[in-house]
Protein backbone atom coordinates (compact mmCIF):
# COMPACT_ATOMS: atom_id res chain seq x y z
CA UNK A 1 0.00 0.00 0.00
CA UNK A 2 2.05 3.07 -1.09
CA UNK A 3 1.82 6.19 1.43
CA UNK A 4 2.52 9.36 0.16
CA UNK A 5 3.14 12.78 1.66
CA UNK A 6 2.46 16.99 1.09
CA UNK A 7 4.62 19.20 2.11
CA UNK A 8 1.80 20.46 4.47
CA UNK A 9 2.97 17.32 5.92
CA UNK A 10 0.03 15.15 5.67
CA UNK A 11 0.51 11.35 4.79
CA UNK A 12 -2.14 9.67 2.96
CA UNK A 13 -2.19 5.70 2.39
CA UNK A 14 -3.55 4.64 -0.30
CA UNK A 15 -5.63 1.84 -1.28
CA UNK A 16 -7.54 1.13 -4.10
CA UNK A 17 -9.77 3.79 -4.57
CA UNK A 18 -9.79 4.51 -0.74
CA UNK A 19 -7.58 6.46 1.17
CA UNK A 20 -6.51 6.84 4.90
CA UNK A 21 -5.03 10.42 6.06
CA UNK A 22 -3.26 11.90 8.76
CA UNK A 23 -0.41 14.11 10.16
CA UNK A 24 3.36 13.24 9.84
CA UNK A 25 5.27 12.04 12.70
CA UNK A 26 7.05 15.36 12.24
CA UNK A 27 4.19 17.17 12.20
CA UNK A 28 3.38 16.05 15.90
CA UNK A 29 6.82 17.04 16.91
CA UNK A 30 6.71 20.55 15.86
CA UNK A 31 3.29 21.01 16.70
CA UNK A 32 3.85 19.47 20.54
CA UNK A 33 1.91 18.80 22.80
CA UNK A 34 -1.81 17.93 20.98
CA UNK A 35 -5.27 18.57 22.94
CA UNK A 36 -7.75 18.51 20.14
CA UNK A 37 -8.44 17.71 16.53
CA UNK A 38 -11.48 18.23 14.62
CA UNK A 39 -12.44 15.86 11.87
CA UNK A 40 -14.46 15.96 8.89
CA UNK A 41 -17.48 14.96 8.89
CA UNK A 42 -18.68 11.63 7.18
CA UNK A 43 -19.92 12.68 3.51
CA UNK A 44 -17.69 15.66 3.48
CA UNK A 45 -16.65 16.48 0.36
CA UNK A 46 -12.98 17.59 -0.08
CA UNK A 47 -10.98 19.88 -2.27
CA UNK A 48 -6.98 19.35 -2.96
CA UNK A 49 -5.82 21.73 -0.99
CA UNK A 50 -8.91 23.26 0.85
CA UNK A 51 -9.53 22.72 5.01
CA UNK A 52 -9.87 19.10 6.10
CA UNK A 53 -9.63 19.38 9.65
CA UNK A 54 -7.89 20.88 12.45
CA UNK A 55 -5.43 20.39 15.21
CA UNK A 56 -4.75 21.92 18.58
CA UNK A 57 -1.79 22.08 20.52
CA UNK A 58 -1.55 23.56 23.78
CA UNK A 59 -0.07 26.69 21.76
CA UNK A 60 -2.24 27.05 18.74
CA UNK A 61 -4.59 25.69 16.02
CA UNK A 62 -3.09 24.52 12.90
CA UNK A 63 -5.91 23.95 9.97
CA UNK A 64 -4.69 20.31 8.11
CA UNK A 65 -5.59 20.39 4.08
CA UNK A 66 -6.75 17.69 2.15
CA UNK A 67 -4.30 16.13 -0.12
CA UNK A 68 -6.28 15.58 -2.77
CA UNK A 69 -10.11 15.40 -3.91
CA UNK A 70 -12.71 13.19 -2.85
CA UNK A 71 -15.40 12.27 0.10
CA UNK A 72 -14.79 11.11 3.44
CA UNK A 73 -15.67 8.31 4.23
CA UNK A 74 -14.96 7.81 7.87
CA UNK A 75 -13.20 10.27 10.90
CA UNK A 76 -11.05 9.00 13.62
CA UNK A 77 -13.49 9.05 16.61
CA UNK A 78 -10.69 7.75 19.07
CA UNK A 79 -9.34 11.47 18.40
CA UNK A 80 -12.25 12.86 20.18
CA UNK A 81 -11.53 11.09 23.01
CA UNK A 82 -7.62 10.50 23.17
CA UNK A 83 -6.36 13.30 20.85
CA UNK A 84 -2.45 12.26 22.29
CA UNK A 85 -2.49 9.73 19.76
CA UNK A 86 -1.53 12.34 17.22
CA UNK A 87 1.73 12.96 19.43
CA UNK A 88 2.32 9.10 20.40
CA UNK A 89 1.22 7.43 16.62
CA UNK A 90 0.88 9.86 13.94
CA UNK A 91 1.22 8.07 11.45
CA UNK A 92 -0.48 4.76 12.42
CA UNK A 93 -3.41 4.88 15.02
CA UNK A 94 -3.27 8.94 15.15
CA UNK A 95 -4.98 9.05 11.65
CA UNK A 96 -7.41 11.69 10.76
CA UNK A 97 -9.78 10.68 8.49
CA UNK A 98 -10.63 8.21 5.29
CA UNK A 99 -11.71 9.54 1.73
CA UNK A 100 -12.43 8.29 -1.43
CA UNK A 101 -9.82 9.63 -4.23
CA UNK A 102 -11.85 11.91 -6.60
CA UNK A 103 -8.87 12.32 -9.35
CA UNK A 104 -5.98 9.69 -8.67
CA UNK A 105 -3.66 11.49 -10.72
CA UNK A 106 -3.49 14.10 -8.13
CA UNK A 107 -0.87 11.69 -6.40
CA UNK A 108 1.53 12.16 -8.97
CA UNK A 109 2.46 15.42 -7.19
CA UNK A 110 2.95 14.12 -3.98
CA UNK A 111 6.05 13.00 -2.24
CA UNK A 112 7.45 9.55 -1.20
CA UNK A 113 8.73 8.60 2.04
CA UNK A 114 12.02 9.17 0.78
CA UNK A 115 11.99 12.18 -0.79
CA UNK A 116 9.79 13.65 2.47
CA UNK A 117 12.43 13.14 4.54
CA UNK A 118 14.68 15.30 2.29
CA UNK A 119 11.96 17.82 2.44
CA UNK A 120 11.90 18.24 6.20
CA UNK A 121 15.85 17.89 6.66
CA UNK A 122 15.92 20.83 4.63
CA UNK A 123 13.56 23.17 6.47
CA UNK B 1 -1.00 22.98 8.33
CA UNK B 2 1.63 24.44 10.99
CA UNK B 3 2.11 27.20 9.29
CA UNK B 4 2.81 29.18 11.92
CA UNK B 5 5.20 27.24 12.55
CA UNK B 6 8.35 27.75 10.62
CA UNK B 7 8.92 31.03 10.66
CA UNK B 8 11.61 30.99 8.26
CA UNK B 9 14.72 33.38 7.79
CA UNK B 10 12.37 36.52 6.66
CA UNK B 11 12.29 37.40 10.26
CA UNK B 12 15.97 36.30 10.89
CA UNK B 13 17.37 39.58 9.66
CA UNK B 14 16.00 42.11 12.62
CA UNK B 15 15.01 39.45 15.44
CA UNK B 16 17.91 39.87 18.30
CA UNK B 17 19.58 37.23 20.13
CA UNK B 18 19.32 36.54 23.75
CA UNK B 19 22.45 36.05 26.03
CA UNK B 20 21.51 32.89 26.58
CA UNK B 21 20.76 31.91 22.73
CA UNK B 22 23.52 29.19 22.47
CA UNK B 23 22.43 27.63 25.94
CA UNK B 24 18.74 27.59 25.03
CA UNK B 25 19.51 25.37 22.09
CA UNK B 26 22.17 23.50 22.94
CA UNK B 27 19.42 22.05 26.08
CA UNK B 28 17.13 21.94 23.11
CA UNK B 29 14.88 25.06 23.19
CA UNK B 30 12.91 25.26 20.02
CA UNK B 31 13.20 29.08 19.66
CA UNK B 32 10.23 31.19 18.07
CA UNK B 33 10.48 35.29 17.36
CA UNK B 34 8.83 36.82 20.49
CA UNK B 35 9.05 40.49 21.01
CA UNK B 36 11.82 40.81 18.35
CA UNK B 37 14.03 38.15 20.32
CA UNK B 38 14.73 34.39 19.26
CA UNK B 39 13.35 32.88 22.67
CA UNK B 40 12.86 28.90 23.53
CA UNK B 41 8.89 28.39 23.17
CA UNK B 42 9.65 24.95 24.67
CA UNK B 43 12.13 22.18 25.58
CA UNK B 44 10.87 18.79 26.28
CA UNK B 45 7.21 20.15 25.95
CA UNK B 46 4.73 22.38 27.23
CA UNK B 47 2.85 20.56 29.06
CA UNK B 48 5.36 18.54 30.87
CA UNK B 49 7.29 21.14 31.43
CA UNK B 50 4.07 23.16 33.17
CA UNK B 51 3.69 20.58 35.01
CA UNK B 52 7.17 20.57 35.94
CA UNK B 53 6.80 23.86 37.07
CA UNK B 54 3.57 23.83 39.56
CA UNK B 55 5.29 20.65 41.22
CA UNK B 56 9.45 21.21 41.46
CA UNK B 57 11.59 23.99 39.88
CA UNK B 58 11.26 25.87 36.61
CA UNK B 59 14.47 28.44 35.07
CA UNK B 60 12.60 30.80 32.80
CA UNK B 61 14.61 33.01 30.45
CA UNK B 62 12.80 36.46 30.34
CA UNK B 63 16.14 38.50 29.62
CA UNK B 64 13.65 40.00 26.80
CA UNK B 65 12.38 42.18 29.28
CA UNK B 66 13.60 46.01 29.93
CA UNK B 67 15.39 46.54 32.96
CA UNK B 68 15.12 49.94 33.50
CA UNK B 69 16.24 51.98 36.85
CA UNK B 70 15.16 55.98 37.87
CA UNK B 71 17.22 57.99 40.10
CA UNK B 72 17.01 61.80 40.84
CA UNK B 73 15.67 64.02 43.58
CA UNK B 74 12.28 63.37 43.99
CA UNK B 75 11.66 60.44 41.55
CA UNK B 76 9.13 58.97 43.18
CA UNK B 77 7.13 61.46 43.01
CA UNK B 78 7.67 61.68 39.65
CA UNK B 79 7.05 58.09 38.82
CA UNK B 80 3.65 58.59 40.44
CA UNK B 81 2.46 61.16 37.53
CA UNK B 82 2.28 58.12 35.09
CA UNK B 83 1.40 54.82 36.98
CA UNK B 84 -1.60 54.61 40.28
CA UNK B 85 0.36 53.08 42.75
CA UNK B 86 1.75 54.39 45.56
CA UNK B 87 5.74 54.46 45.15
CA UNK B 88 6.47 57.20 47.44
CA UNK B 89 5.08 54.84 50.41
CA UNK B 90 7.16 51.81 48.82
CA UNK B 91 9.99 50.88 51.36
CA UNK B 92 13.44 49.67 50.32
CA UNK B 93 14.38 45.97 49.32
CA UNK B 94 10.18 46.02 48.65
CA UNK B 95 8.30 45.73 45.60
CA UNK B 96 4.93 46.48 43.49
CA UNK B 97 2.87 45.43 40.75
CA UNK B 98 2.19 48.92 38.38
CA UNK B 99 0.71 49.88 35.48
CA UNK B 100 1.65 52.59 33.35
CA UNK B 101 -1.03 54.70 32.04
CA UNK B 102 -2.08 57.36 28.98
CA UNK B 103 -3.61 60.59 29.97
CA UNK B 104 -6.96 58.51 29.32
CA UNK B 105 -6.15 55.71 32.07
CA UNK B 106 -5.43 53.19 29.19
CA UNK B 107 -2.53 50.79 30.15
CA UNK B 108 0.35 51.09 28.24
CA UNK B 109 2.26 48.70 29.94
CA UNK B 110 1.90 46.44 33.07
CA UNK B 111 5.23 46.37 35.48
CA UNK B 112 7.14 45.60 38.69
CA UNK B 113 8.33 48.82 40.34
CA UNK B 114 11.38 47.68 43.49
CA UNK B 115 12.58 50.17 45.62
CA UNK B 116 15.94 49.79 45.81
CA UNK B 117 17.26 51.99 48.31
CA UNK B 118 19.36 54.59 46.14
CA UNK B 119 17.29 53.81 42.89
CA UNK B 120 13.83 52.38 41.55
CA UNK B 121 14.33 49.34 39.56
CA UNK B 122 11.68 48.94 36.94
CA UNK B 123 11.23 45.90 34.92
CA UNK B 124 8.88 45.91 31.64
CA UNK B 125 7.73 43.63 28.97
CA UNK B 126 10.08 43.36 26.59
CA UNK B 127 7.36 43.90 23.34
CA UNK B 128 6.84 47.63 24.27
CA UNK B 129 10.19 48.39 26.51
CA UNK B 130 11.41 50.90 23.87
CA UNK B 131 7.73 52.92 23.72
CA UNK B 132 7.84 52.64 27.82
CA UNK B 133 11.37 54.17 27.65
CA UNK B 134 9.58 56.82 25.23
CA UNK B 135 7.38 57.41 27.40
CA UNK B 136 8.90 57.78 30.73
CA UNK B 137 11.93 59.68 28.93
CA UNK B 138 9.48 62.35 27.91
CA UNK B 139 6.99 62.69 30.65
CA UNK B 140 9.55 62.60 33.56
CA UNK B 141 11.51 65.87 34.54
CA UNK B 142 14.92 66.21 32.65
CA UNK B 143 16.90 65.70 36.31
CA UNK B 144 15.63 61.99 36.88
CA UNK B 145 17.90 59.80 35.25
CA UNK B 146 16.66 56.87 33.01
CA UNK B 147 18.81 53.73 32.77
CA UNK B 148 18.26 50.76 30.53
CA UNK B 149 20.44 48.08 31.32
CA UNK B 150 21.23 46.17 29.19
CA UNK B 151 24.18 44.48 30.31
CA UNK B 152 22.22 42.57 32.51
CA UNK B 153 19.82 39.15 31.98
CA UNK B 154 16.77 38.62 33.72
CA UNK B 155 15.86 34.96 35.20
CA UNK B 156 12.67 33.19 36.75
CA UNK B 157 13.00 30.50 38.97
CA UNK B 158 9.25 29.39 39.69
CA UNK B 159 7.79 26.86 41.57
CA UNK B 160 7.99 24.44 45.01
CA UNK B 161 11.19 23.62 44.79
CA UNK B 162 12.73 26.72 43.58
CA UNK B 163 13.59 28.54 47.03
CA UNK B 164 15.60 25.19 47.78
CA UNK B 165 17.41 25.10 44.32
CA UNK B 166 18.39 28.78 44.68
CA UNK B 167 19.29 29.30 48.69
CA UNK B 168 22.18 26.84 47.60
CA UNK B 169 23.65 29.35 45.28
CA UNK B 170 22.47 32.66 47.00
CA UNK B 171 21.49 31.39 50.58
CA UNK B 172 19.87 35.06 51.24
CA UNK B 173 17.03 34.06 49.05
CA UNK B 174 15.85 32.12 51.73
CA UNK B 175 14.88 35.41 53.76
CA UNK B 176 12.34 37.03 51.20
CA UNK B 177 9.27 36.97 51.56
CA UNK B 178 6.79 37.63 48.40
CA UNK B 179 7.15 41.32 46.80
CA UNK B 180 10.97 41.69 48.52
CA UNK B 181 13.99 42.27 47.06
CA UNK B 182 17.65 42.32 47.82
CA UNK B 183 21.11 42.87 46.41
CA UNK B 184 23.26 39.83 46.60
CA UNK B 185 26.80 38.24 45.03
CA UNK B 186 27.71 35.23 42.96
CA UNK B 187 31.04 33.72 42.05
CA UNK B 188 32.34 37.38 42.46
CA UNK B 189 29.04 39.08 40.64
CA UNK B 190 26.80 41.73 41.71
CA UNK B 191 23.26 40.10 41.31
CA UNK B 192 19.77 41.35 42.69
CA UNK B 193 17.21 39.35 43.33
CA UNK B 194 13.45 39.44 43.96
CA UNK B 195 10.52 36.95 45.18
CA UNK B 196 8.54 37.22 42.84
CA UNK B 197 7.33 35.92 39.31
CA UNK B 198 4.15 35.47 37.11
CA UNK B 199 3.38 31.61 37.39
CA UNK B 200 1.24 32.25 40.37
CA UNK B 201 3.72 29.72 42.29
CA UNK B 202 6.55 30.48 44.86
CA UNK B 203 9.46 31.65 43.21
CA UNK B 204 12.29 34.21 42.13
CA UNK B 205 13.57 36.94 39.50
CA UNK B 206 17.39 37.23 39.20
CA UNK B 207 18.49 39.77 37.42
CA UNK B 208 22.90 38.94 36.66
CA UNK B 209 25.34 40.14 34.22
CA UNK B 210 25.42 39.03 31.00
CA UNK B 211 28.43 37.26 30.56
CA UNK B 212 27.22 35.17 34.44
CA UNK B 213 24.08 34.11 32.92
CA UNK B 214 25.15 30.79 31.50
CA UNK B 215 27.17 29.92 34.38
CA UNK B 216 24.34 30.23 36.21
CA UNK B 217 21.76 28.56 34.22
CA UNK B 218 24.19 25.44 34.89
CA UNK B 219 24.79 25.69 37.97
CA UNK B 220 20.94 25.98 38.80
CA UNK B 221 19.74 23.49 36.09
CA UNK B 222 22.65 20.99 37.22
CA UNK B 223 19.92 20.48 40.20
CA UNK B 224 17.56 17.30 40.06
CA UNK B 225 14.71 19.67 41.00
CA UNK B 226 15.34 22.51 38.21
CA UNK B 227 14.89 22.41 34.39
CA UNK B 228 14.48 24.91 31.58
CA UNK B 229 10.88 26.25 30.72
CA UNK B 230 10.10 27.69 27.51
CA UNK B 231 7.58 30.49 26.57
CA UNK B 232 4.91 28.08 26.00
CA UNK B 233 4.66 27.07 29.62
CA UNK B 234 4.87 30.26 31.05
CA UNK B 235 2.00 31.62 29.48
CA UNK B 236 -0.08 28.50 30.14
CA UNK B 237 1.08 28.61 33.87
CA UNK B 238 0.49 32.47 34.07
CA UNK B 239 -3.18 31.53 32.69
CA UNK B 240 -4.08 29.28 34.90
CA UNK B 241 -2.86 32.20 37.62
CA UNK B 242 -5.44 34.39 36.19
CA UNK B 243 -2.53 37.15 35.72
CA UNK B 244 -3.36 39.22 32.36
CA UNK B 245 -0.86 39.33 29.41
CA UNK B 246 -0.03 42.95 27.94
CA UNK B 247 -0.67 43.30 24.62
CA UNK B 248 -3.70 40.62 25.08
CA UNK B 249 -5.33 40.89 28.11
CA UNK B 250 -4.24 44.55 28.80
CA UNK B 251 -4.06 47.23 25.99
CA UNK B 252 -4.50 51.11 25.74
CA UNK B 253 -7.97 51.03 25.41
CA UNK B 254 -8.90 49.06 28.93
CA UNK B 255 -8.20 50.60 32.07
CA UNK B 256 -7.31 49.36 35.39
CA UNK B 257 -10.80 48.63 36.77
CA UNK B 258 -11.68 46.99 33.63
CA UNK B 259 -8.48 44.90 33.90
CA UNK B 260 -10.13 44.03 37.37
CA UNK B 261 -6.27 45.50 38.42
CA UNK B 262 -8.05 47.61 41.34
CA UNK B 263 -5.38 46.83 43.61
CA UNK B 264 -2.83 48.54 41.42
CA UNK B 265 -4.37 51.78 42.49
CA UNK B 266 -3.39 52.58 45.82
CA UNK B 267 -5.66 53.78 48.21
CA UNK B 268 -3.65 57.14 48.87
CA UNK B 269 -3.66 57.68 44.96
CA UNK B 270 -7.54 57.27 45.21
CA UNK B 271 -7.58 60.35 47.75
CA UNK B 272 -5.05 62.27 45.61
CA UNK B 273 -6.88 61.59 42.40
CA UNK B 274 -4.16 62.74 40.88
CA UNK B 275 -2.81 59.74 38.74
CA UNK B 276 -3.15 59.34 34.47
CA UNK B 277 -7.21 58.69 34.14
CA UNK B 278 -8.28 59.74 37.42
CA UNK B 279 -11.63 60.27 36.66
CA UNK B 280 -12.30 57.69 34.31
CA UNK B 281 -10.97 54.38 36.40
CA UNK B 282 -12.17 56.24 39.61
CA UNK B 283 -15.43 56.27 38.51
CA UNK B 284 -15.19 52.99 37.48
CA UNK B 285 -13.84 51.76 40.22
CA UNK B 286 -16.57 53.15 42.21
CA UNK B 287 -19.59 52.59 39.74
CA UNK B 288 -18.59 49.46 38.12
CA UNK B 289 -17.11 49.44 34.77
CA UNK B 290 -19.08 48.79 31.66
CA UNK B 291 -16.98 45.73 31.27
CA UNK B 292 -14.63 43.13 32.90
CA UNK B 293 -11.63 40.80 32.58
CA UNK B 294 -13.29 38.03 33.78
CA UNK B 295 -12.04 34.27 33.82
CA UNK B 296 -13.96 31.48 31.44
CA UNK B 297 -14.00 27.91 31.89
CA UNK B 298 -14.55 26.24 28.95
CA UNK B 299 -17.42 23.04 28.75
CA UNK B 300 -15.41 19.69 26.76
CA UNK B 301 -12.05 19.83 25.31
CA UNK B 302 -12.19 22.37 22.34
CA UNK B 303 -9.85 24.97 23.26
CA UNK B 304 -11.37 29.28 22.82
CA UNK B 305 -7.96 31.20 22.28
CA UNK B 306 -7.94 34.80 21.56
CA UNK B 307 -9.88 36.63 19.33
CA UNK B 308 -12.70 34.24 20.26
CA UNK B 309 -16.16 36.44 19.97
CA UNK B 310 -18.46 35.82 22.93
CA UNK B 311 -22.48 35.95 23.15
CA UNK B 312 -25.00 35.42 25.15
CA UNK B 313 -28.15 34.15 23.07
CA UNK B 314 -27.58 35.97 19.65
CA UNK B 315 -26.29 38.84 21.12
CA UNK B 316 -22.51 39.82 20.95
CA UNK B 317 -21.21 40.55 24.62
CA UNK B 318 -17.04 40.19 24.24
CA UNK B 319 -14.26 38.61 23.35
CA UNK B 320 -11.65 36.16 24.66
CA UNK B 321 -8.35 37.78 25.03
CA UNK B 322 -6.14 34.64 26.05
CA UNK B 323 -7.10 31.16 26.25
CA UNK B 324 -5.80 27.38 25.58
CA UNK B 325 -5.64 24.18 27.27
CA UNK B 326 -4.51 24.21 31.07
CA UNK B 327 -2.56 21.62 31.72
CA UNK B 328 -3.27 21.59 35.89
CA UNK B 329 -6.88 22.32 35.10
CA UNK B 330 -7.04 19.50 32.94
CA UNK B 331 -9.06 21.20 30.10
CA UNK B 332 -9.20 24.37 28.21
CA UNK B 333 -10.01 28.00 29.80
CA UNK B 334 -9.74 31.48 28.81
CA UNK B 335 -9.87 35.24 29.98
CA UNK B 336 -11.97 37.89 27.95
CA UNK B 337 -13.78 40.84 28.46
CA UNK B 338 -17.47 40.88 29.29
CA UNK B 339 -20.00 43.38 30.53
CA UNK B 340 -20.21 44.26 34.27
CA UNK B 341 -23.83 42.39 34.16
CA UNK B 342 -22.21 38.86 32.87
CA UNK B 343 -18.92 39.02 35.21
CA UNK B 344 -20.09 37.39 37.90
CA UNK B 345 -18.94 33.54 38.10
CA UNK B 346 -21.17 31.39 37.11
CA UNK B 347 -22.94 33.33 34.38
CA UNK B 348 -23.53 30.97 31.10
CA UNK B 349 -21.56 32.39 27.95
CA UNK B 350 -20.66 31.05 24.71
CA UNK B 351 -17.59 31.31 22.72
CA UNK B 352 -17.99 31.09 18.80
CA UNK B 353 -15.02 28.64 17.58
CA UNK B 354 -15.02 28.51 13.88
CA UNK B 355 -18.68 29.15 13.46
CA UNK B 356 -19.80 26.85 16.19
CA UNK B 357 -20.68 27.60 20.24
CA UNK B 358 -18.59 26.87 22.74
CA UNK B 359 -20.50 26.65 26.41
CA UNK B 360 -18.54 28.71 28.72
CA UNK B 361 -18.65 29.54 32.66
CA UNK B 362 -17.56 32.96 33.85
CA UNK B 363 -15.17 31.71 36.78
CA UNK B 364 -13.15 33.46 39.64
CA UNK B 365 -9.41 33.48 38.85
CA UNK B 366 -6.83 32.36 39.60
CA UNK B 367 -8.17 28.68 38.29
CA UNK B 368 -4.96 27.19 40.37
CA UNK B 369 -4.40 28.65 44.00
CA UNK B 370 -1.63 31.32 44.22
CA UNK B 371 1.15 30.02 46.16
CA UNK B 372 3.15 32.77 47.18
CA UNK B 373 4.91 33.17 50.60
CA UNK B 374 3.99 35.96 52.51
CA UNK B 375 6.16 34.85 55.54
CA UNK B 376 9.54 33.44 55.99
CA UNK B 377 9.99 30.35 58.50
CA UNK B 378 6.69 29.28 59.09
Amino acid sequence: MPRYFTEEHEWIDVDGDVATVGITDFAQGQLGDIVFVEVPDTGAELTKGGDAAVVESVKAASDVYAPVDGTVTEGNGQLEEDPALVNSDAEGEGWFFRMTLGDKSQLEGLMDAKAYKVFCDAL
Amino acid sequence: MIDTEFTGDEAAIETATLPLDAWHRAKGGRMVEFAGYWMPIQYEGIMAEHLWVRENAGLFDVSHMGQLALSGDNVAEALETLVPGDISGLKPGRMRYSLLLDEDGGILDDLMITNEGDQFGIVVNGAVKWEDIGHLRENLPDDITLNHNEDYGLLALQGPKAVDALARLVPEAASLVFMQAARATWAGHAIALSRSGYTGEDGFEISLPNEALTAFADALCAMDEVKPIGLGARDSLRLEAGLPLYGHDLTPAIDPAEAGLGFAVSKRRREEENFPGAARILGHLEDGPPRKRVGLLVDGKLPVREGAKLFDGEDEIGVVTSGGFAPSVGAPIAMGYVPRDHAVPGTAVAAEVRGKRVHCTVAAMPFVPHNYVRKTGG
